[in-house]
């Protein structure tokens, strides 16, 4: 008893710390305690101990993120800054506005809209209020925003962070918290303009970020459709084995015949009639030949979808990018509310294919270096807004999301091989001192060159040693150095050194700003 | 059978609203309803209720309300613009001052969070238990700080961070305060000579105030040092001093009189400059020092010492402050004669706080290795700028 009497002192003692006057106490009345007694006394201090969240002062626990998310250190968010400097002049150029939503949903906003993706959705704990979500797209939430503002017409982009619980492979750059860049023109305009405008900015998007080559393969619903109709499958089979065929990018054939078959129960015969027109690439005379095709031309779905086909190759031959796109029959794009044309933009790896790693097959296909995974992804959803509008009133829209992670981990990749040293900050000037007790001096021009605007930096000690200073702006890419010491401020002036030349001038006090900003600005 | 047969009718009507136009199973089951018991059919409403739920609704009509989770907001296109505007004054400044920018998840592991917020700490959102990790969305952008630095075995660095944050509060969406909001954090770690980068966050704040143009501003400052000091002179027992604290901290939200009961007394209620800090006690040689890079700073204009300053959140170990908005210009005079219940009618709006937080890192690190840290956070000032407050709008549609 005695021991536990000890035991319960010593855990006291470390949740409260060293304000502990009232410890001795708790031991004199120990001696008079029942077995029960101590039980419940340790179960009520070990209660509070769960409450304060393990020793103060100590670890209990691994540090980490959580699974499928990372910190961004100053130089990725350097990378991030150019690329999203990138991206939003192109959406810009386009003419379209900005805005953003919360970060969660009611979590009946999100129900219904993602089918069988739908498990793949974060929910917030039920703590008594609303029942929560958090954003798995930005598009559902766009939807939401139209209908609730009774928004028939708008052009907008949404750069920000969903969240999908997907089992992230993570060296391929694939997480549960990820960024996406969303340009969507929304309201009723003539039939694939829209549609073509998108196509466009996916392909000056990916041109201007220099990642190499790429593709962006184009289907449409209708025609997905119309194909598993007259192949034979039956309606209420549609969505399912459309969530299938999107897994040919990652999936042989025989595997997804074989899903199809056995897991969804489609017929061997309707599967292999599908297998048949998966495999076609092709442009505009993909389109036509397939309007020609007897079986295809039974569908008036897959017809309608065809001549847009056409009309899309029309207009993107007028906005000069066809030299990319590929009207590819096996894209199927797993989301339930597109309503007719779908794309997909996946890199090529440049430089030669290994050999080896081709014969490996299709499940090896990310070896093989034929794609990397796609970088960008979207497609017309039309009846996305009539669901949240209470009238039920449609408003069409059309846009494309750029999987910007897959851009940030390319990025990364290239800035490590380069020798280029990426700047974290934009410092412009250290102001720095040789000699002691020049603390205030330093200060008080510091802060005039905060005052004029300038980008300035002084170390945090009373009487630091030159070198250390002239070290730091080595090391941060500091380009100016104003070197205060006791005669140069009888004189008036202060010593203004170029770091990579190590050229130093004298420089009156009343210039200084004027010099700082010329030489600046050069730069 | 009367009764039976209106059940049965409710049953129909119920199916045929849930299935909408595809009801042709409808009419098989009224024909089935004659031979069924009350029990059976109450079976039956329960499973097709539990279907409706499931599937969430008449698909392709709503049946919700239209609108944001409580306390967040959507920024509209205008909003954007003003945004921009303020992101890019205070990015500009915390560039100015060579800091570097990173980036934290919006959750964490629940564990990250735990005990570092003290009273506040109910008011965190958790995320629900679906079999992987127990996560909560980050409550502020210091905590991800420290774990970033102990993680990454970081001693010295100077960086900003621009997210939102999440807290269960109960909103006044009036004044501006949200769920979900954008916080401006500005911190400097590392081991150096004591005050300097304290200063270099009162000028930081001092310069995004003014460059923001949101009218005459006030940086109150205290110390917890101080506060401590204080209470002890004033008897209040240890393990009563986190909750005082932030008992005091409420001063600007409640009245005197409220507060006074459980408190201490005269000492909270003076406002004043240096004369206060020599009057009281043993750290005013820091407290000096710090005044007097605050006058090289050029900021001592709008800096206050007050004691009633208490800064709710647990980790602060040195300096506090905290800026306000003072909505008439300079403090009224007559106001701070009145004493503190006066101090709601000056307009009081906290734009930002901050203070030194020595102990965090050291509770993450697995050796306890302290990283001094200090640092500033610049909150709500989208609510400032824009002048008339769109009203969230809510439709509710009726099932």
């Amino acid at each position: 008893m005695i021991n536990l009497g000890m035991a319960s002192l010593r855990l006291y003692a470390g949740l409260v710390g060293c304000r502990s006057g009232s410890c001795a106490r708790s031991l004199r009345t120990l001696s008079g305690m029942t077995v029960s007694q101590i039980d419940e006394e340790v179960a009520k201090l070990l209660e509070l101990k769960v409450q304060l969240g393990g020793d103060e002062g100590r670890h209990q626990f691994t540090l980490k993120t959580a699974k499928g998310t990372r910190d961004y250190n100053p130089k990725q968010m350097a990378i991030r800054e150019k690329v999203f400097n990138t991206i939003i002049s192109c959406f810009k150029r386009h003419g379209a506005e900005n805005i953003d939503t919360p970060v969660f949903e009611l979590k009946e906003t999100l129900t219904g809209k993602y089918g069988e993706d739908s498990k793949l959705i974060y929910d917030l704990k039920d703590q008594g209020g609303e029942l929560l979500s958090l954003r798995y797209d930005l598009t559902v939430p766009f939807a939401r925003y139209l209908a609730m503002n009774k928004v028939t017409n708008i052009k907008r982009y949404h750069i920000a962070k969903v969240y999908r619980r997907d089992n992230p492979a993570m060296t391929r750059g694939r997480y549960r918290e990820f960024y996406q860049c969303d340009f969507d023109i929304a309201g009723q305009y003539d039939p694939m303009i829209p549609d073509a405008e998108c196509l466009k900015i996916v392909h000056e998007i990916l041109s201007e970020l220099e990642l190499g080559d790429f593709r962006i393969k184009v289907n449409d619903r209708r025609i997905l459709d119309g194909m598993f109709a007259v192949c034979g499958v039956p309606d209420d089979k549609f969505r399912t084995i459309c969530s299938t065929v999107d897994k040919l990018d990652k999936m042989s054939w025989e595997d997804v015949r074989s899903e199809m078959v056995k897991e969804k129960g489609l017929s061997e015969e309707a599967a292999d009639q599908i297998g048949q027109y998966v495999s076609l690439q092709g442009g505009m005379d993909l389109a036509e030949r397939l309007l020609q095709d007897a079986k295809m031309s039974q569908s008036k779905q897959a017809c309608a979808g065809l001549t847009d086909m056409k009309q899309l190759f029309s207009y993107l031959q007028l906005f000069q990018v066809t030299d990319k796109v590929v009207f590819d029959l096996s894209l199927a794009r797993g989301l339930d509310y597109y309503t007719g044309v779908i794309y997909e933009a996946i890199l090529t790896q440049t430089g030669p294919v290994p050999v080896a790693a081709a014969q490996n097959g299709a499940g090896e296909k990310a070896e093989e270096g034929v794609s990397v995974g796609s970088v960008a992804g979207g497609g017309r959803y039309d009846g996305l807004v009539g669901m949240f509008d209470p009238k039920g009133r449609k408003v069409p829209c059309v846009g494309v999301s750029i999987g910007i992670e897959r851009v940030f981990s390319i990025m990364e990749q290239k800035a490590e091989a380069s020798a280029e040293k990426v700047r974290t900050t934009e410092t412009q000037v250290m102001v720095a001192s040789a000699q002691k007790n020049l603390l205030e001096e330093r200060l008080r021009l510091t802060a005039e060159l905060w005052n004029a605007g300038i980008k300035a930096e002084v170390m945090y000690k009373k009487n630091p040693k030159l070198l250390s200073q002239l070290q730091h702006c080595e090391d941060s890419g500091i380009p100016l150095v104003a070197i205060l010491g006791e005669q140069e401020l009888k004189d008036g002036v202060v010593k203004l050194r170029t770091v990579h030349s190590r050229e130093e001038i004298d420089v009156s006090r009343a210039k200084l700003v004027e010099e700082i900003k010329r030489r600046t600005s050069d730069v | 059978p009367a009764a039976i047969n209106t059940l049965g009718m409710a049953s129909l009507r119920l199916c045929a609203g849930l299935a909408g136009h595809r009801s042709r199973l409808c009419v098989r089951s009224l024909r089935t309803l004659s031979g069924m018991t009350v029990s059976q059919i109450v079976e039956e409403v329960a499973k097709l209720l539990k279907l409706k739920a499931q599937i969430g609704g008449d698909e392709g009509k709503h049946q919700f309300t239209l609108k944001t989770a409580k306390g967040t907001r959507d920024y509209n296109p205008k909003q954007m613009a003003i945004r921009e505007r303020v992101f890019n004054t205070i990015i500009r400044c915390f560039k100015r001052h060579g800091a570097e920018p990173m980036d934290t998840p919006v959750f964490e592991l629940k564990e990250t969070l735990t005990g570092k917020y003290g009273e506040d700490s109910k008011l965190i959102y958790d995320l629900k238990d679906q079999g992987g990790e127990l996560l909560s969305l980050r409550y502020d952008l210091t905590v991800p700080f420290t774990r970033y630095l102990a993680m990454n075995k970081i001693t010295n660095i100077k960086r900003y961070h621009i997210a939102k944050v999440y807290r269960r509060d109960n909103p006044a969406m009036t004044r501006g305060r949200y769920r979900e909001f954008y916080q401006c954090d500005f911190d400097i770690a590392g081991q150096y000579d004591p005050m300097i980068p304290d200063a270099e966050c009162l000028k930081i704040v001092h310069e995004i105030l003014s460059e923001l143009e949101l009218g005459d501003f006030r940086i109150k400052v205290n110390d917890r040092r101080i506060l401590d000091g204080m209470f002890a002179v004033c008897g209040v027992p240890d393990d009563k001093f986190r909750t005082i604290c932030s008992t005091v901290d409420k001063l600007d939200k409640m009245s005197w009189e409220d507060v006074k009961s459980d408190m201490i007394g005269q000492y909270v209620s003076m406002q004043g400059g240096m004369d206060l800090a020599e009057r009281l006690l043993q750290d005013a040689k820091m407290s000096q020092s710090k005044q007097a890079y605050l006058q090289l700073f050029q900021v001592t204009d709008k800096v206050v010492f007050d004691l009633s300053l208490a800064r709710g959140l647990d980790y602060y170990t040195g300096v506090i402050y905290e800026a306000i908005l003072t909505q008439n210009g300079p403090v009224n005079v007559a106001a701070t004669q009145n004493g503190v219940e006066e101090k709601a009618e000056e307009g009081v709006s906290s734009m930002a706080g901050g203070g030194r937080y020595d102990g965090l890192v050291g509770m993450f690190d697995p050796k306890g290795r302290k990283v001094p840290c200090v640092g500033v956070s610049i909150e709500r000032v989208f609510s400032i700028m824009e002048p008339t407050w769109p009203r969230q709008q809510q439709c509710a549609f009726p099932g």
